[in-house]
C-alpha cells in the first residue's frame, strides 16, 4: 500500500489509498458525511449539496463526494458552517416537497426523513404557496409524483448505467425539472423498478405496493427469487402472512444493486386467486377437494402397490428446493425403488461437468463475472433471459474495464458496449474462431453458453476454451431459480447427486423426460413442482397421476391426485444458482393450506413406512452436504445469507448424453414457464422481447401456451 | 449595424469596422488589416502567441476575467488527439449586448481571433456557439464564413501553411446556463444544458473530453489586434493587470445608453456622465450595476472607480460581462430585486438543489414583499437565503442570483424597510403544511 495519504478528519488521522473520495474516507474512518446524490458505483453528480464540509484553507466549503483525499488535508464534517450549510440545504429542499409523509409510501424510511431528522431545521420558514404538479403513471409498476422529487438523478443513473436501458431522463429546468419516461407520457423499459428501490424518496412508487402499508409493520425476509437462475436475493416484505412487495432492501445479496421485474414484481402468483390451498382427488371424472391424510393415504397405498410390481415415471422440478429434490431422488431410488426420473432439462450442466473432468477451478462464481478481464456470451440474450448475468457483465465493463464477447444469432443489448458477431443457430464455432485472436490476448475468460450448445458441442468449446491459452472458466446457462440444483442433486435418470454414476450403487439408468411421457406402460406418473403435459402429451393412458404444483396445470388436471405445493418463498431451504452458487430461501408469507414438496415427500415416506428421519430442510442440508460431492460448503454463510459456491466436479461424469433433451423455454424478461402466467403483473407489463433494439411494433413473442395479456393500462 | 451613436471618447479596437460601409464583407476587412494577424501568427510559435496573449493582459470578456494567455497555456498541445476552439457567444447576461454588434458587424476579426486559437493548439475545428435568441446573426455568419472558405481563409491547407481548421455555428436553446462554459459543450454535443464536474476543465478535458480552448466572443475578437500591434501595446491601453478596451454596454437611465468601446479602468461616473450623456432628465444617479445583473449593485457613492476587473472587485461588485446598468433616484429597488432574481430562478437548470430552491423561494418570498405582503421578518429572511446559496452551487449562477440579492438588501435595506409600511397584513398568508 504505497499510495496512502495521510489525512485528518475531525481531528482524527486518517490514512487512505490516493484518489478515495473523501465521502468514502470518511465513511471508512466512520464518520458519515451526508449524501443524496451520491451513489456507489454510479458517476458523480455533486447536485445535492449534501455532503460540503469545510477543508481547511480553502476558501469555501468543499464538496465531499467529487473531492479526491489529499496529503496533509484537514476536514471538518461537524463545524458550525458545515451544519448550517446542510441546514440550508435541506430547508431548501422542504420547500416544495410535500409534507405528505403520513400517506406516502416511504414514509418511515425515507432518506430525506432520516437526513431531516439528524440535521435539518425543525421548523419551517418557508411560507410560500408550493408547486404541485399530479402524480403520473408511466406504466404498470412505475409511478411518478414530481412534487416528491429531490432530482437527486440516481434513477436517471441506474437505469442508463446500471441497467443499460436509459428510459429516464430530465425535463423542464429550474424548479419545475423533472424526471421523464423515454416515451414521454410512459415508459417503455425493462419494468425492472431499480429506479423505484434506488428512490431516497417517495417520488418513485410502484405500482403493486403503494398505499398499501407501512414499511414498519412488515417482516422483512430475504430470501432467493424463484424465477430465473441467476439467484437474486430479494427481500419480502409479508404483513399479516401475505406478501406486500419484494424488493432490494439491504442490496447484501449476490445481486448487489439488481433485481429485475420478476425479482421485484413477479411475486403475486403466490396470491394468485387460482393458488391451490387444498388436496384434490379424481372421483366421478372430477377433482374434488379432500383431506391432506386421505390424500397422503391414497397415494402412499397406490405408491406401495405399484412399486412391487409397476414402473414408475418421476420428474421433478427446477424450481424445488435442493432438498426437496435430493429427498425427492432418494425416495424414488429407494422407495419406489426407479431410475426413471429426471427434469425439465434447460442445459447441458452434465457435460459440462463431464468436459472439465476434474478441473474444480474451471466453473465461474456468480462473483467472478464482475471480475473476470473478459467473457465471452455464446447463443444466449442475456439482457432477456439472465438479467442479473448481463448486469455483472455490463457493470464488470463499465467499472473495471472487462471486455466483453458475444456470438448470438440476433441482436442483443450487449451490443451496445460489447465486441459482438451474430451466428445462425449451430454456427457459434465458425463465429468463434473470428474472434480467435481477440480471445486467446486475453489473460483470463469466462464463457457462458445457451442452450444451443450441448452434449459433444459443450465438448468442443473446452476443448476452443483450452487452446486460447489463458484460464477459461464456464457458466452452462439454464433456465430456472433451481435448474443447477435439479441437475447437481441427480434428478437425471443416470445419475445420482453429484454426478456419480446410478451404477456406483447398482442401478441401471432409468428413464428419461421423454421416455417417461412416450412409455406405454407407465404405471403411475408422480410430477414434482413442473407441468410437463402443457408441451407434451403423456402416451400411457392408465397411469395413476400425482402432481404436486401451486396450481392447476395443465398437467395438474389430468392428475388422480394433486396435492397443493408451497411456493419456494414459503419455504426454507436452499437453491443453487446458474453460477452453482449455494443460497438460502427463508420462508416469508405463510402457506395457506399448501404444503412444501419436503413435507410433502417425508409423509408420504411416513406412510410408507420408509420414513428416512430427515423431515427438516436444515436436516436435508446435512446430509447433502456430508454426502453430495461439491456441496460440503460452510453453513455459517448459506445462514447468513452468503451464496457459496459449489464444485461438483468429480472427474470423468459417465452417463448418457442426451442432447435432444436441453430445451431452453426461452423465457424472456416478462415471462417465466408456467409460474410467469399466474403473476397479473408480469402479464400486464406487456413488452415484447428485446423492444428497446427491436422494432417496438413487432407484435411481442409469447411463451407457448401463456395466457393472454391484458392490455397495458395507462393513466388517463 | 449600430443601434447607438459612437462616443468621441471610444478608444475603438475590436469596434473599430463597426462603422465602416458593408462592415461584415471580407473585402471590407482585408482592406482594414484583416487577416495580418493570423499570417504573423503562422511565423509564429504557440509559445510566443501565448506570450503575446500574456503580455497584453487580456482578461476573459465573458465575466470571470480569466487570463486568456493563461487559459490558452493550459491546454495539452500535440497530444494526437483532436482539439477544439470554442467560442462562447451564448451572451445571455441581462445588461450586456456587445457580441451580437461583434458578430452582426465584424465576424471576420472573430474568425480570425479563433484562427490563431487554433494554430495556437493545432484544432482543427471551431464552434461559435451563438445565443438562441441570436439566431438571426446565424445567416450574416454563415455568410462570412462561406466567404472566408471561397478565400482561403477556412478549410484544407490555409494560406499555404498546411494546416487545416473547419468553422461551425451552433445556436443555443435559449437557457442562460449555457453561457456557463460547460452547459455550453454539454448543449453543443447535444445533451441537455447543465454544468459539469470540474476539474477536468475544459483546457483539457472540453468539447467531446478533447483539449479545447474556450472564449468569449470579446475575447477572441480582440485577439487579431493584439497580434497585429504587440500585446505590450494592448496592455497600455487598459490599467496594469486588465489590458485592453472593453466594450461596456450602459443602459437604464441615461441620455444615450448603448455600447461604447472604452478603455479599461474608465472611470465609471465618467462613463455616465461624458460617454452616456448623462442622467435621463437630470435625476440623481442612485446605483449602478456595473456587469451584468449578477453583479452586486453599487451605491451612487460607491461609483468613482476606475471600471476595470481589479477595482470592481475592490469594490465588492464585479465588472462581469460589461453590461452596466444605471439607475436613477426614482427607481423601486425592491423591484430591481425582484426583477432580477425573477431572472435566475427561470434560468436555473435544477441541478443542484441550493440554486434550484432558492431562487424560486427568493422569487416567492420578493413577489409577495413587493406585492405588499411582506413582514419584516422577511428581510433578514432574504439575506439569509441568498447567504446558504452563497459559494454552495454547482456552478456560478447561484453565486449569480445570491449577490445582487445580497447586495440590494445590505445596501438598500432601508427601502426594504419601508416597503414594510406599506405593507396589508392581509396578505401575509398564513402557514401552510403541505
Amino acid at each position: 500500500m504505497a499510495d496512502l495519504v495521510n489525512f485528518t478528519i475531525d481531528g482524527r488521522a486518517v490514512q487512505a489509498p490516493k484518489g478515495t473520495l473523501l465521502i468514502n474516507a470518511a465513511k471508512q474512518a466512520g464518520i458519515q458525511i451526508p449524501a443524496f446524490c451520491y451513489y456507489d458505483g454510479l458517476s458523480l453528480q455533486a447536485a445535492c449539496r449534501m455532503c460540503l464540509v469545510e477543508v481547511e484553507k480553502t476558501p469555501k466549503l468543499q464538496v465531499g463526494c467529487t473531492l479526491p483525499v489529499a496529503e496533509g488535508m484537514v476536514v471538518h464534517t461537524d463545524s458550525p458552517q458545515v451544519r448550517k450549510a446542510r441546514k440550508g440545504t435541506l430547508e431548501f429542499l422542504l420547500t416544495n416537497h410535500p409534507l405528505d409523509c403520513p400517506v406516502c409510501d416511504k414514509g418511515g424510511e425515507c432518506e430525506l426523513q432520516d437526513m431531516v431528522f439528524r440535521y435539518g431545521a425543525g421548523q419551517s420558514r418557508f411560507i410560500e404557496p408550493k408547486i404541485h404538479v399530479d402524480e403520473k403513471q408511466w406504466s404498470p409498476i412505475v409511478f411518478y409524483d414530481a412534487p416528491r422529487c429531490i432530482l437527486c438523478y440516481r434513477c436517471v443513473r441506474i437505469c442508463g448505467e446500471g441497467l443499460g436501458v436509459g428510459a429516464l431522463g430530465i425535463g423542464n429546468r429550474g424548479a419545475a425539472a423533472e424526471i421523464v419516461p423515454n416515451r414521454g407520457d410512459h415508459l417503455e423499459c425493462d419494468e425492472c423498478g431499480a429506479c423505484i428501490d434506488i428512490c431516497p424518496v417517495g417520488a418513485l412508487t410502484s405500482g403493486t405496493y403503494r398505499y398499501k402499508t407501512r414499511p414498519w409493520e412488515m417482516e422483512h425476509v430475504g430470501t432467493i427469487c424463484t424465477h430465473c437462475s441467476n439467484g437474486c436475493k430479494t427481500t419480502l416484505g409479508v404483513r399479516n402472512g401475505d406478501i406486500m412487495r419484494a424488493n432490494n432492501r439491504d442490496r447484501s445479496g449476490v445481486n448487489g444493486e439488481f433485481l429485475c421485474v420478476k425479482g421485484r414484481y413477479a411475486f403475486d402468483f403466490n396470491e394468485h386467486p387460482e393458488r391451490l390451498t387444498s388436496p384434490l382427488i379424481r372421483s366421478g371424472g372430477e377433482l374434488k377437494p379432500i383431506s391432506w391424510a386421505v390424500a397422503i393415504a391414497t397415494v402412499a397405498k397406490k405408491f406401495s402397490e405399484i412399486r412391487r410390481v409397476g414402473k414408475f415415471g418421476v420428474i421433478g422440478s427446477n424450481h424445488t428446493s435442493n432438498e426437496e429434490n435430493f429427498l425427492l431422488q432418494s425416495f424414488a431410488r429407494q422407495v419406489l425403488r426407479t431410475a426413471n426420473i429426471d427434469h425439465h432439462r434447460t442445459g447441458d450442466v452434465a457435460a459440462l461437468i463431464d468436459a472439465l473432468h476434474g478441473r474444480t477451478a474451471a466453473l465461474a462464481t456468480t462473483a467472478d463475472l464482475f471480475t473476470a478481464k473478459a467473457a465471452l456470451v455464446i447463443a444466449s440474450d442475456l439482457a432477456q433471459e439472465q438479467p442479473f448475468v448481463a448486469f455483472q457483465l455490463r457493470n464488470n465493463a463499465r467499472l473495471n474495464r472487462g471486455h466483453v464477447y458475444a456470438v448470438t444469432p440476433g441482436p442483443v443489448r450487449e451490443d451496445n458496449y460489447a465486441t459482438t458477431t451474430r451466428a445462425e443457430p449451430g454456427h457459434e464455432f465458425e463465429a468463434l474462431e473470428t474472434l480467435r485472436e481477440k480471445l486467446a490476448a486475453e489473460s483470463e475468460l469466462v464463457i457462458l453458453f445457451g442452450a444451443a450448445i450441448k452434449g459433444d458441442g459443450i465438448r468442443r468449446l473446452v476443448q476452443f476454451g483450452d487452446s486460447l491459452g489463458a484460464p477459461v472458466k464456464y457458466v452452462c446457462l439454464v433456465d430456472y431459480s433451481n435448474s443447477r440444483g435439479a441437475s447437481d442433486m441427480g434428478l437425471l435418470p443416470g445419475l445420482l447427486p453429484g454426478y456419480r454414476s446410478v451404477r456406483e450403487e447398482g442401478l441401471e439408468p432409468g428413464l428419461n423426460y421423454d421416455q417417461i411421457l412416450a412409455a406405454r406402460d407407465l404405471d403411475a406418473l408422480w410430477v414434482v413442482g413442473a407441468n410437463p403435459l402443457s408441451r407434451n402429451t403423456l402416451t400411457s393412458a392408465g397411469a395413476f397421476i400425482v402432481v404436486q404444483d401451486l396450481f392447476l396445470t395443465e398437467t395438474a388436471r389430468r392428475a388422480h391426485v394433486v396435492l397443493p405445493a408451497a411456493s419456494a418463498y414459503e419455504k426454507n431451504g436452499t437453491v443453487t444458482n446458474v453460477c452453482g452458487d449455494v443460497q438460502k430461501l427463508s420462508r416469508g408469507p405463510k402457506t395457506m393450506g399448501a404444503k412444501t414438496d419436503l413435507e410433502i415427500v417425508s409423509l408420504l415416506a411416513r406412510e410408507m413406512n420408509e420414513d428416512s428421519g430427515a423431515r427438516t430442510p436444515e436436516q436435508v442440508f446435512e446430509i447433502i452436504r456430508r454426502t453430495v460431492p461439491g456441496y460440503n460448503v460452510p453453513v455459517s454463510v448459506i445462514e447468513t445469507g452468503g451464496a457459496a459456491a459449489t464444485a461438483p466436479v468429480n472427474g470423468r461424469v459417465i452417463h448418457e448424453p442426451a442432447p435432444e433433451l436441453i430445451r431452453s423455454a426461452g423465457n424472456t424478461l416478462f415471462t417465466s414457464g408456467t409460474l410467469g402466467r399466474y403473476s397479473n403483473m408480469l402479464n400486464r407489463v406487456m413488452e415484447s422481447p428485446g423492444a428497446l433494439y427491436h422494432d417496438p411494433r413487432k407484435a411481442p413473442i409469447m411463451e407457448q401456451g401463456s395466457v393472454q395479456m391484458e392490455e397495458l393500462q395507462r393513466p388517463q | 449595424m449600430r443601434y447607438n451613436e459612437p462616443s468621441p471618447l471610444e478608444t475603438r479596437i475590436v469596434s473599430q469596422r463597426f462603422d465602416l460601409p458593408n462592415p461584415t464583407s471580407i473585402d471590407t476587412y482585408l482592406a482594414n488589416d484583416g487577416y495580418v494577424a493570423v499570417k504573423k501568427a503562422f511565423e509564429m510559435t504557440p509559445e510566443q502567441i501565448i506570450e503575446e496573449l500574456k503580455t497584453s493582459a487580456l482578461r476573459g470578456r465573458g465575466g470571470a476575467g480569466f487570463p486568456a494567455g493563461m487559459k490558452w497555456s493550459f491546454v495539452p498541445r500535440n497530444t494526437g488527439k483532436a482539439s477544439y476552439i470554442i467560442c462562447n457567444s451564448d451572451e445571455s447576461e441581462p445588461a450586456t449586448c456587445k457580441d451580437r454588434l461583434l458578430m452582426e458587424n465584424d465576424p471576420h476579426q472573430l474568425f480570425e481571433g479563433m484562427l490563431i486559437a487554433g494554430w495556437t493548439i493545432r484544432a482543427n475545428k471551431g464552434y461559435i456557439f451563438v445565443r438562441g435568441e441570436y439566431r438571426y446573426l446565424i445567416e450574416i455568419l454563415e455568410r462570412a464564413i462561406a466567404e472566408a472558405y471561397d478565400r482561403g481563409y477556412l478549410g484544407k491547407n490555409i494560406l499555404g501553411s498546411g494546416w487545416d481548421f473547419d468553422l461551425y455555428t451552433h445556436t443555443g436553446a435559449g437557457a442562460y446556463e449555457c453561457g456557463e462554459e460547460t452547459a455550453l459543450l454539454e448543449s453543443l454535443e447535444g445533451k441537455r444544458g447543465v454544468p459539469r464536474l470540474k476539474p477536468p476543465f475544459p483546457a483539457v478535458a472540453g468539447a467531446f473530453q478533447a483539449p479545447t480552448i474556450l472564449n468569449n466572443c470579446e475575447t477572441f475578437s480582440a485577439v487579431p489586434w493584439i497580434l497585429r500591434n504587440g500585446g505590450q501595446a494592448f496592455a497600455d491601453l487598459g490599467t496594469p493587470k486588465n489590458g485592453g478596451t472593453r466594450l461596456v454596454c450602459i443602459s437604464g437611465h441615461v441620455n444615450r445608453p448603448g455600447v461604447y468601446e472604452m478603455k479599461m479602468g474608465y472611470n465609471i461616473l465618467a462613463l455616465i456622465n461624458d460617454v452616456a450623456g448623462g442622467m435621463r432628465n437630470g435625476k440623481k444617479l442612485k446605483a449602478v450595476i456595473p456587469g451584468g445583473s449578477s453583479s452586486p449593485v453599487l451605491r451612487a457613492d460607491e461609483c468613482d472607480i476606475p471600471y476595470d476587473f481589479d477595482s470592481l472587485a475592490k469594490a465588492k461588485s464585479m465588472a462581469g460581462s460589461g453590461g452596466l446598468v444605471v439607475l436613477d433616484e426614482d427607481t423601486d429597488m425592491v423591484a430591481v430585486a425582484l426583477r432580477t432574481i425573477k431572472f435566475y430562478a427561470h434560468e436555473s437548470c435544477g441541478w443542484c438543489i441550493p440554486c434550484r430552491e432558492g431562487t424560486t423561494w427568493l422569487k416567492k418570498i420578493l413577489t409577495r414583499f413587493h406585492e405588499g405582503g411582506g413582514r419584516p421578518e422577511d428581510i433578514d429572511l432574504i439575506a439569509e437565503l441568498a447567504d446558504n446559496m452563497l459559494g454552495r452551487t454547482f456552478c456560478a449562477l447561484g453565486d449569480a442570483a445570491a449577490m445582487p440579492t445580497t447586495g440590494f438588501i445590505t445596501k438598500f435595506r432601508n427601502e426594504f424597510e419601508e416597503y414594510l409600511k406599506k405593507s396589508h397584513v392581509a396578505r401575509v398568508p398564513q402557514l401552510a403544511l403541505v
